[in-house]
């Protein structure tokens, strides 16, 4: 079932009503049991994501090369919080906990791609990046 | 792998079956471990720690409800460290849990707080603010206050395991969990509270019983519930002659502590507004109120000239009155009125079932055996919906004891899920070879199957070689008493011939007899017009055919007189009076006030309960049941009848309502419950 979610949230965006009313009829049990799966995962979302979710380490690794100031820098920025999306649905921002990046602290995540050693100037440009890139 | 396995157990010596669990292999012993989330009969799930005990030569406290028993292990449940332990435990259940006992449900009643009383955890050392999210309302009988819960999911389990629901879940994760329900913001299920009684804290809560009364100012009254034949234990929570709530936490009768909604909140139609307090009787054409005394000698009048004219009477019982009060019934319409016009709704076809079984020995099953017996076979009816103590039990044998299911029935079942199994429509001679295989065998059928039908089930049964019980399903709850009494014009109590037959009901109404008897009962619900001269009716509402009434008795309900009713499978057991309705009388006490002013109370005995019922026992062929039995809420089976039943009954005139679970006849109607129900309306 989590792959099969994971699989139907890349497609979708994210996890909607219908996508767990289909998982439910092809796995074999009932809705409530899905829900009870997706909503145990902080990677599975219910909500309309970015297009591109960039999600911002603040576990202790990252923590102690300032990634409170990255986060509250990419918040600033963007004028959004955790788990929102900016209005033209381009960028979202989602405070994670530790990615399994610790050596390369601070990390940063958008979708599946990882960007290590994470300054002030490089989260600029990487937000500017993605503002403009379809 | 040995019989048994030995340890002991705070010094005490115990015998186990290998795999049993620390908990429960305590618990015969007589020592208490306590759990929240462990739960006998349900899956394990090892969420509390509350039954962490110390095991020699194992490092660390181990908890009880997951352990399997050893060879020579040797637990201590109470020693200083499984005592600190569990008050750890405790002050980590009340981090976020609200200390409102003062006000909650379940206060003086709920197992957290007995435990807190027990091992103390008087004093926290979190210091943050507590999470408060507001209660919801899952449904009119289910409410959730989310920070009291405790997180032990026996309400998510109860749900799938025991009810074949699923409706609830847990969603979330860590200190945000919550119990959810299965469509967005409600729930869409049996409603049948289970949930709600199983919480051993005021999590979930009752939509009846919320905010009523403390436990401890309450009488608990344990009775038998008037809708379905099942015939559940329903212990009464009663005050000041109201009824406040119904649940069986006490585990006693057939039913354990399984209710569907009716027994657990669909009492309430005993205090609708339209309950009948006072005698009516028909003044130019209109009903009007009158004392009891006017009303009775207005009845035993016509009643007196009638038989004196050499008039005819007719008179139609109920399913939902007791034993004695059908006994008594009959006894009068047989002897004082001398009429064999007699009968009652007939819903299962059991004076054929008992016929075709002649001459055998312990070949009806009891509730018990749904639990018990190896395999099960269904023909026709849909028991979720509306047998669900008996579907209730055959789930529960499928869980524990991985008992094979069979099912026959026109359409899709509950049973399905977990049945060996299924054929749609009503041809069972299919799985002749299946079942031919099987150590023994309960068949259960419905009106589907009736007359020459019941002797070719009864022939099938018997010619699969293997030992067979049967359950011949019948609809209201005392459905088959009112059979077993006599209330049919061919057949006296006991299943004796009653000579020349009279007419049935359906005769009965057609016929332009001088007076008409109906107690307990709506025949003219369809909206016909009565013929006979003079109705008489004795019920709790104004029902259509008692609106066409010259005089109607407002009758007590089954939770306001004792007596004895048979359930479907033949059992009898007690009712007790929980409250008393101001203005309304029992059936037997009408009967007996009737008989008084007509002068022949001599002729029919005394109308106590009690009398009667011996009467009942001494003379009604099958009734020779212990009577500590019944005496001390238990359930005595009635024997088979065991010799032909030299008459014929025309099988037509059997038709079961098929009531879902949220329909009850006549009766449902008046329970706000059953109507409020999502369900109920999407059922419709």
């Amino acid at each position: 079932m989590i792959p099969m979610l994971l699989y139907a949230q890349d497609e979708v965006g994210h996890v909607s009503d219908e996508l767990i009313e289909e998982i439910a009829r092809r796995v074999g049990v009932t809705p409530l049991q899905v829900n009870e799966v997706l909503t145990y995962y902080s990677m599975l979302h219910r909500k309309p994501l970015g297009k591109y979710h960039v999600q911002i380490c603040t576990n202790i690794s990252c923590l102690l090369w300032d990634a409170d100031k990255l986060w509250e820098q990419a918040c600033h920025k963007l004028g959004i919080g955790h788990k929102e999306a900016t209005g033209d649905g381009q960028i979202s921002l989602e405070e994670v906990e530790c990615i399994g990046a610790c050596s390369w602290a601070p990390a940063v995540q958008v979708n599946y791609d990882f960007h290590h050693f994470v300054t002030s100037e490089k989260l600029d440009q990487l937000l500017d990046g993605l503002r403009k890139k379809q | 792998m040995p019989d048994s396995v030995k340890l002991t157990i705070d010094g005490h010596e115990v015998q186990a079956a290998p795999g049993t669990l620390v908990i429960d292999a305590a618990k015969q012993a007589g020592i208490e471990i306590p759990a929240f989330c462990y739960y006998e009969g349900l899956t394990l799930q090892a969420a509390c720690r509350m039954c962490l005990v110390e095991v020699e030569k194992m490092p660390k406290l181990q908890a009880a409800c997951t352990l399997p028993v050893a060879e020579g292990m040797i637990v201590r449940t109470e020693t200083s460290q499984v005592a600190t332990a569990r008050k750890y435990t405790l002050e980590f259940l009340l981090t976020n849990h609200p200390l409102d006992c003062p006000v909650c449900d379940k206060g003086g009643e709920c197992e957290l707080q007995d435990m807190v009383f027990r091992y103390g955890a008087g004093e926290s050392r979190f210091t943050e603010i507590k999470i408060h999210t507001p209660e919801k309302q899952y449904s009119p009988v289910v409410y959730f206050d989310a920070p009291r819960c405790i997180l032990c999911f026996r309400c998510v389990r109860i749900c799938n395991e025991g009810m074949g629901v699923g409706a609830l879940g847990v969603i979330n994760r860590g200190a945000v969990s919550e119990i959810a329900p299965n469509v967005g913001d409600h729930l869409e299920c049996d409603e049948c509270g289970a949930c709600v009684d199983i919480c051993p804290v005021g999590a979930l809560t009752s939509g009846a019983y919320r905010y009523q009364t403390r436990p401890w100012e309450m009488t608990h009254v344990g009775t038998i519930c008037t809708h379905c034949a099942d015939g559940c234990k329903t212990t009464l929570g009663t005050r000041n002659d109201r009824i406040l709530r119904g649940n069986n936490r006490d585990h006693s009768g057939i039913n354990g502590e399984f209710l569907c909604v009716k027994g657990r909140y669909a009492y309430d139609f005993y205090d609708h507004p339209d309950r009948l307090q006072a005698p009516l009787v028909r003044v130019n054409r209109k009903l009007e109120e009158t004392s009891w005394a006017q009303a009775l000698e207005t009845v035993a009048k016509k009643f007196n000239e009638t038989l004196a004219g050499g008039g005819s009477f007719g008179v139609i019982g109920s399913n939902h009155t007791t034993n004695e009060e059908n006994f008594y019934l009959q006894k009068f319409a047989r002897e004082v009125l001398g009429t064999n016009h007699i009968d009652h709704h007939r819903t299962g076809d059991v004076v054929t079932l008992l016929d075709a079984l002649s001459g055998q020995q312990d070949k009806l099953a009891t509730v018990a055996d749904l639990y018990q017996r190896k395999a099960i076979l269904v023909v026709g009816a849909d028991l979720a919906i509306e047998h669900p103590l008996l579907s209730y039990q055959i789930r529960a044998n499928y869980r524990h004891h991985q008992a094979r299911i069979y099912v026959v029935t026109p359409g899709p079942v509950r049973e399905d899920n977990y049945a060996a199994a299924s054929v749609r429509g009503h041809e069972y001679e299919s799985l002749r070879e299946k079942l031919k295989v099987e150590p023994e065998l309960v068949i259960l059928f419905d009106d589907s199957v009736k007359g020459d039908g019941v002797r070719k089930l009864v022939d099938f049964g018997e010619s699969l070689g293997i030992p067979v019980k049967y359950i011949c399903l019948v609809d209201y709850s005392n459905s088959r008493g009112a059979v077993d009494m006599g209330l049919t014009p061919e057949l006296l109590p006991g299943y004796h011939p009653a000579g020349q037959p009279g007419m049935h009901a359906q005769e009965m109404l057609a016929a332009d007899l001088n007076v008409l008897w109906v107690v307990g009962s709506n025949p003219l619900k369809a909206g016909a017009s009565r013929k006979a001269g003079f109705l008489l009716v004795q019920d709790m509402f104004l029902t259509e055919t008692a609106q066409q009434a010259d005089v109607v008795l407002p009758a007590a309900c089954a939770y306001e007189k004792i007596g004895t009713v048979t359930n479907v499978t033949g059992e009898v057991q007690r009712l007790k009076r929980g409250v008393n309705t101001m203005g309304a009388k029992p059936d037997l006490e009408i009967m007996g006030f009737i008989a008084r002013e007509m002068g022949v109370a001599a002729k029919l005995g005394p109308w106590a309960p009690e009398i009667v019922f011996e009467e009942i026992r001494k003379t009604v062929r099958g009734y020779q049941i212990p009577l500590p039995v019944i005496a001390t809420g238990g359930a005595a089976q009635t024997m088979p009848v065991n010799g032909r039943i030299p008459v014929e009954v025309p099988s037509g005139l059997v038709r079961s309502d098929h009531n879902g679970l949220f329909d009850s006849g006549t009766l449902g109607r008046y329970s706000k419950v059953l109507n409020s129900v999502i369900e109920s309306r999407l059922s419709r």
